[in-house]
């Protein structure tokens, strides 16, 4: 396992109170590849990725120790410019959550709320090739003005991962983006971010084995706020060392 | 079988008591109309709407709406301009800002503020406001417009707050996330998503603040000054369409003409509170799609 380490979380600790969700977590993201975090509900992999952009915060009495450092800076530090952090690791939800707003609208606003409305021409063009980056411009080059909202989950998905992609950022998160998609559309979603790899540095949670296997080039298991094993994903799911990891990807699971 | 039974009693019983309210507001409507057409089969319609002034008991009388709706106008526009900003503001100060504890402490406040009797409000405007009004602006008598413009903003801001309140809490923690997600700050999120997402609940409250304060009668009858006449500003004592009524009624023969145009002024209130629900409603009903 070689590669070159875009976030290095090292002994990261977590607390919803008294709740001791992550425990001394270690891992070392590897930079333009897809890392899959599976486990078990409830093991911690939606708090691990939202601690990597700092969404935790919005949850009264989470505590976080430990470091994670992505450009040699510690982002968990009070000092953190958080905007800027979640411009550069931009988050895909579980559920399509665009704005009840028009497409159009629902792009611009990044741009808006990061001071980066440029000349109309130049807007229209960024606009222009997120969209195609993610595979809607050429459907809904005629409809910007509709309202999100009215477009299929899929699209609706699509859209919020082009919302994304406008801000220009390194690393995407995505925790569990095809949830609430039919299998077809979920093929098409991996799809796309077999391609948006070449660019970014992605870290997908997912519930969906096949999907992991699919998708990522490297895959961390995690069970009860520990991560038991991390390696390449063809490794974990063929040889993998601990037997609770083999445990699960068998689905023998208690 | 007995079980059927009883539940077609209580459906048929349910059913009743809906059609009822119906038909007490169709009721109500028809009462209006029918003393209403009176009047204006002595006094024509177009008089009634288009006269300037207010003059039941000279000889021979005139029944000019206008300064009573311009008066009824003129104070709720006053107090919308008041109320809308503060009560938006103090929802949204409760729904989204405040810690825990503060919130539950301003939200009985608020239902503290809602019990106040109005009669006591018009005291209030009697005996402090009124003379403040006078000595701030210079005026003859405090007694005036401006006056029940700030006690009926008063008595507006626990609807629009409490209503706004809920509309602001229902938007979808979803899209608060996503807004977060792509870095915006706490007051950006407010005013870009959370704002536009809750506008037509808002609306609706607006509307429904409107209601309260065009159909108030006892603050009016008690601070405005009464005067049936046109008011040139806010600063002069004015009369609506309210305080007429209430205030008029009693002196009045029962079957004369000024009795009927009474009750014509009544049917214009009724058209006007009917739609203001109305209008709330609808948005209401978007809000919820
Ligand atoms: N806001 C919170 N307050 C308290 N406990 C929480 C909170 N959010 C999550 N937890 C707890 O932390 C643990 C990890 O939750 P998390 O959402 O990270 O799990 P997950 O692995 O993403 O599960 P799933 O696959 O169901 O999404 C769970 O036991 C959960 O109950
Ligand atoms: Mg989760």
């Amino acid at each position: 396992m070689s590669f070159e380490t875009r976030i290095s979380i090292e002994n990261l600790n977590l607390f919803y109170g008294e709740f001791h969700a992550l425990k001394n977590v270690c891992l070392q993201v590897p930079k333009n590849n897809v890392t899959a975090l599976i486990g078990p509900s409830g093991c911690g992999k939606s708090t691990l990725l939202r601690c990597i952009n700092r969404m935790n915060d919005l949850i009264d009495g989470v505590r976080m120790e430990g470091r994670i450092v992505i450009d040699e800076q510690n982002i968990l530090t009070p000092g953190t410019d958080v905007v800027a952090l979640r411009k550069n690791v931009g988050m895909v939800f579980q559920r399509p959550n665009v704005f009840d707003q028009s497409i159009l609208n629902n792009l611009k606003f990044g741009l808006r709320i990061h001071r980066q409305m440029r000349s109309k021409n130049e807007t229209k063009d960024l606009i222009q090739k997120c969209l195609e980056d993610v595979g809607l411009w050429d459907v809904l080059k005629d409809q910007l003005r509709k309202n999100a909202r009215e477009l299929s989950l899929e699209q609706q998905q699509r859209l919020c991962i082009a919302r994304v992609l406008l801000l220009k950022p390194e690393i995407i998160l995505l925790d569990e983006p095809c949830s609430a998609l039919d299998p077809i559309a979920t093929l098409h979603i991996e799809e796309l971010l077999r391609v948006l790899r070449e660019r970014y540095t992605m870290v997908i949670v997912t519930h969906n084995m096949q999907q992991a296997a699919r998708a990522s080039d490297y895959t961390g298991f995690m069970y009860m706020g520990q991560l038991v094993e991390f390696g390449v994903t063809r490794e974990i799911f063929t040889a993998p060392r601990q037997e609770l990891t083999e445990n699960y990807i068998t689905g023998h699971f208690g | 079988m007995r079980n059927k039974f009883g539940e077609r009693v209580i459906e048929t019983a349910i059913r009743f008591s809906g059609f009822a309210i119906i038909a007490f507001v169709i009721l109500i409507f028809l009462f209006l109309l029918k003393d209403s057409l009176s009047l204006f089969r002595v006094y024509s319609f177009k008089r009634f709407i288009l006269e300037q002034k207010w003059l039941p008991i000279s000889e021979p009388p005139t029944f000019g709406i206008v300064p009573l709706i311009t008066g009824s106008l003129l104070v709720t526009v006053g107090a919308i301009v008041i109320c809308v900003p503060v009560g938006v503001a103090t929802a949204l100060y409760i729904a989204e800002i405040a810690p825990g504890y503060l919130k539950t402490i301003l939200k009985s406040l608020i239902e503290v503020l809602a019990s106040i009797p109005s009669v006591v409000l018009g005291f209030i405007g009697i005996i402090w406001l009124g003379p403040f009004v006078k000595n701030t602006f210079h005026l003859s008598t405090g007694m005036c417009g401006l006056t029940s413009v700030f006690l009926l903003a008063f008595m507006a801001l626990p609807t629009i707050i409490s209503i706004s309140e809920d509309a602001l809490v229902g938007v979808p923690r979803m899209y608060k996330e996503a807004a977060y997600g792509l870095g915006a700050t706490h007051w950006q999120t407010l005013w870009r998503i959370v704002l536009p997402a809750a506008s037509s609940g808002i609306m609706a409250a607006v509307m429904l603040g409107i209601g309260r304060v065009i159909g108030e009668t006892m603050v009016v009858m008690m601070v405005t000054g009464n005067a049936p006449i046109m008011p040139k500003s806010i600063l002069q004592p004015l009369r609506t369409l309210t305080a007429t009524i209430a205030g008029e009624m009693g002196e009045t023969v029962s079957g004369s003409d000024h009795y009927y145009a009474l009750f014509a002024v009544g049917l214009i209130l009724f058209i006007i509170t009917f739609v203001l629900n109305f209008t709330a409603e609808v948005f209401l009903r978007k809000g919820r799609r």
